[in-house]
């Protein structure tokens, strides 16, 4: 594996695409194969399919590299795979089931047991290790993520909860009422395209649109926010140095970012208002305020929640928007840049960036955990 | 993220609601509309003006004094940072995002299929075991996954799987293909098995009685009817990946940054040179929108079955 990837990292860059994606298929085109072959009946077979039983895992530790001294790992996987040969054929259900699950989950599975479970619990651990991760320091990360000061971590936790706070609530409001607006309007396409788009730019590249928007220099200003100033006869202002109003003028690009995405969700929601509910209230006299009010916000309420969850959940890892336009300095650190800006100090502050990423984790849950139960409630 | 409860109602409404036709509404609504345009626009106008104009008088003054240029385009594309062009910056995003939007759709299919229709003790406990791996933040992940791959696996102080050579971690796109096709997983698979799952027992319980296997129905019949679905998650993987700046700044170094790397050390480091940065951003932002517009149908579909990426 490391052979083919130091190999391929030699190639002409645009010829590793198809190389890579190629092999790639290549590989699964033989797994979905072995699947087809596995089920046929036939004594022929039996050996088939005790060959990829025990085959496949072999093989596919020679290929990530094992080392050859360590024998007893793929004594270890032969005997697993002759252990599924084995439970195979007892299966009630017809030989070769049970090597096609096998062969189906397996890949997918191993990538999710070293790439997702295995990290999180090993930051789960450095959480509560020192910056070499070696030593138990027990919750000192976590008191040092709840002090105060330019080299404590509550700063970063506090803008956290203010983006949390903020950023959901203004885009989904926007959004909704962008829809409402909108909709069934003549220029309805073209308008939402406007607001719709921003969701194909990157973080990044908002930033820098934004960091140009709010642009503060001596002499002529070329930001259009400090022209406004001006034309209303103020001084110009620094805006991205300023706390906290520098935070709220980054929330803004996330809120410019995704207001797109509640509005178009939002007004598919809209439209599967049944018009009947919408004629009873208006035969009834509700103005369109009312209308709005106390039919068409109930009849939507689960996908405002989802989407409200949704930007939420974005709010609280965000990275990017803060890495471009102030680095974090100003006050401007969050938990998602200061977990990686631990890490990059020298020497690296692991317990601290663990500790970090574990409670973005944290607060992440209590969303999915309301998400998942107003889903459940919207089922009924 | 996850399911979205919008039910597409089929009826057609003839009611209208006339909200457009309440002047505060237009008005509202253009305000915003204004609002969320002149930022891109005022940016976009300075990238097509001199360099000098650019930083000494507002890009409002274009209208009153129309000059354009593509020096500032020609310049970027042949700016170098960290070692590389810009140029050489969009070939790596590239090379960074077709791998790994297919390989997490290709190995979530398979598994998708596998709990949706084979039927085996414990899957649904595997399938809401994957399903709630999707509330694992990205940042949970990077210290550890960069620890693997420079230190491989090691069970008991023993070697077991050694890490990507030393050598071609400055190069190699291992690491990030990797690790976008690991992050993906568990929303992709959540999509797929729900898309499955929709398809009718009897046209699968038919092809299995034409002596169909599990391998064949998957490639012949499975993923055709699902493939509205991986287009539209392969759009947002696609952007996601393209878009990404915390993947790109953990685990690429100097020659394979992908675009939105260079663009924010441009910004970092030349902070004050705007015609890099007009005219870097908008390189940066053709793809994206190039895929947004072509496949525009497929979006707003992925976006209504639920799929930001969490």
């Amino acid at each position: 594996m490391q052979a083919f990837f130091s190999w391929l990292a030699g190639l002409p860059q645009l010829v590793q695409i198809p190389v890579v994606v190629a092999a790639f298929l290549a590989v699964v085109g033989i797994v979905v194969f072995l699947t087809e072959v596995a089920p046929r009946p036939g004594r022929a077979y039996t050996w088939v399919r005790l060959g990829i039983a025990i085959g496949v895992p072999v093989l596919t530790l020679a290929v990530l590299g094992l080392e050859r001294q360590v024998l007893w790992v793929y004594l270890l996987v032969a005997l697993l795979g002759a252990g599924l040969f084995w439970l195979d054929t007892r299966s009630k259900k017809g030989r070769g089931r049970r090597i096609q699950v096998a062969l189906f989950i397996s890949p997918a599975l191993f990538f999710l047991i070293i790439g997702l479970v295995w990290p999180t619990i090993r930051t789960v651990v450095f959480a509560f290790m020192d910056k070499t991760g070696t030593q138990f320091v027990g919750l000192k990360n976590f008191v040092w993520v709840f002090s105060s000061g330019s080299s404590g971590g509550l700063t970063s936790l506090l803008n956290t909860i203010v983006w949390v706070i903020v950023a959901p609530v203004l885009a989904t409001v926007v959004g909704l009422l962008y829809a409402l607006w909108v909709d069934r309007s003549r220029a309805e396409k073209l308008l939402k395209v406007l607001i719709f788009m921003p969701m194909a730019i990157s973080f990044v590249g908002a930033s820098i649109i934004f960091k140009f928007f709010y642009d503060y220099r001596q002499g002529n200003q070329i930001g259009l926010v400090n022209q406004l100033v001006l034309l209303v006869g103020g001084t110009p202002v620094n805006w991205l140095q300023n706390y906290p109003v520098n935070m709220f003028l980054m929330i803004g690009i996330l809120i410019w970012s995704q207001t797109g995405f509640a509005m178009v969700v939002l007004s598919a929601a809209i439209k599967s208002v049944p018009a009947d509910l919408i004629e009873a209230a208006e035969i009834d006299g509700a103005s369109a305020l009312r209308r709005f009010l106390h039919v068409i916000i109930p009849t939507i309420r689960p996908t405002i929640i989802v989407v409200w969850v949704t930007i939420s959940i974005m709010s609280l890892k965000v990275y990017d928007i803060v890495s471009v336009t102030t680095g974090g300095f100003n006050n401007t650190s969050v938990l998602g840049y200061e977990m990686v800006r631990q890490f990059s100090l020298f020497p690296p502050q692991t317990g601290h960036s663990a500790a970090l990423a574990m409670l973005i984790f944290i607060l992440v849950i209590p969303f999915i955990a309301y998400n998942a139960h107003s889903l459940t409630k919207g089922d009924r | 993220m996850t399911l979205m409860p919008v039910s597409r109602s089929t009826r057609r409404v003839h009611h209208t609601h006339r909200t457009l036709s309440s002047p505060w509404a237009t008005v509202g609504a253009l305000v915003i509309a204004v609002v969320w345009t002149v930022p891109t626009l005022g940016l976009f106008i300075s990238s097509i003006r001199p360099a000098s104009q650019i930083t000494t008088s507002g890009w409002w003054t274009f209208f009153a004094h129309p000059q354009t240029t593509m020096d500032n385009y020609s310049a970027t594309m042949d700016f170098v940072s960290s070692g590389i062009t810009v140029t050489q910056a969009l070939v790596n995003s590239l090379t960074i995002t077709i791998p790994a939007t297919v390989l997490p759709i290709t190995l979530a299919l398979m598994v998708a299929y596998a709990l949706a229709w084979i039927d085996f003790r414990g899957r649904h406990v595997l399938f809401v075991a994957i399903f709630s791996l999707q509330i694992v933040p990205l940042q949970m992940l990077l210290v550890p996954l960069l620890k693997l791959y420079s230190g491989g696996v090691v069970i008991a102080g023993t070697q077991i799987i050694p890490g990507f050579p030393a050598n071609s971690l400055g190069s190699g796109f291992a690491q990030v293909w990797i690790t976008h096709a690991m992050s993906a997983l568990p929303l992709a698979t959540f999509m797929f098995h729900n898309a499955l799952a929709t398809i009718p027992v009897d046209i699968m319980e038919a092809a299995q009685i034409d002596g169909a296997g599990h391998g064949q129905i998957f490639r012949r019949l499975a993923m055709p009817l699902v493939l509205p679905t991986i287009a539209s998650y392969a759009i947002f993987q696609f952007l996601w990946v393209w878009n990404d700046l915390l993947v790109a700044t953990i685990f690429t170094s100097g020659r394979n940054a992908p675009v939105t790397k260079i663009l924010a050390d441009l910004s970092g480091v030349y902070g004050q040179q705007w015609y890099l940065l007009t005219a870097g951003t908008f390189v940066a932002i053709v793809v994206p929108l190039i895929v947004f517009f072509a496949l525009q149908r497929f979006f707003v579909r992925g976006l209504l079955a639920g799929s930001t990426k969490g």
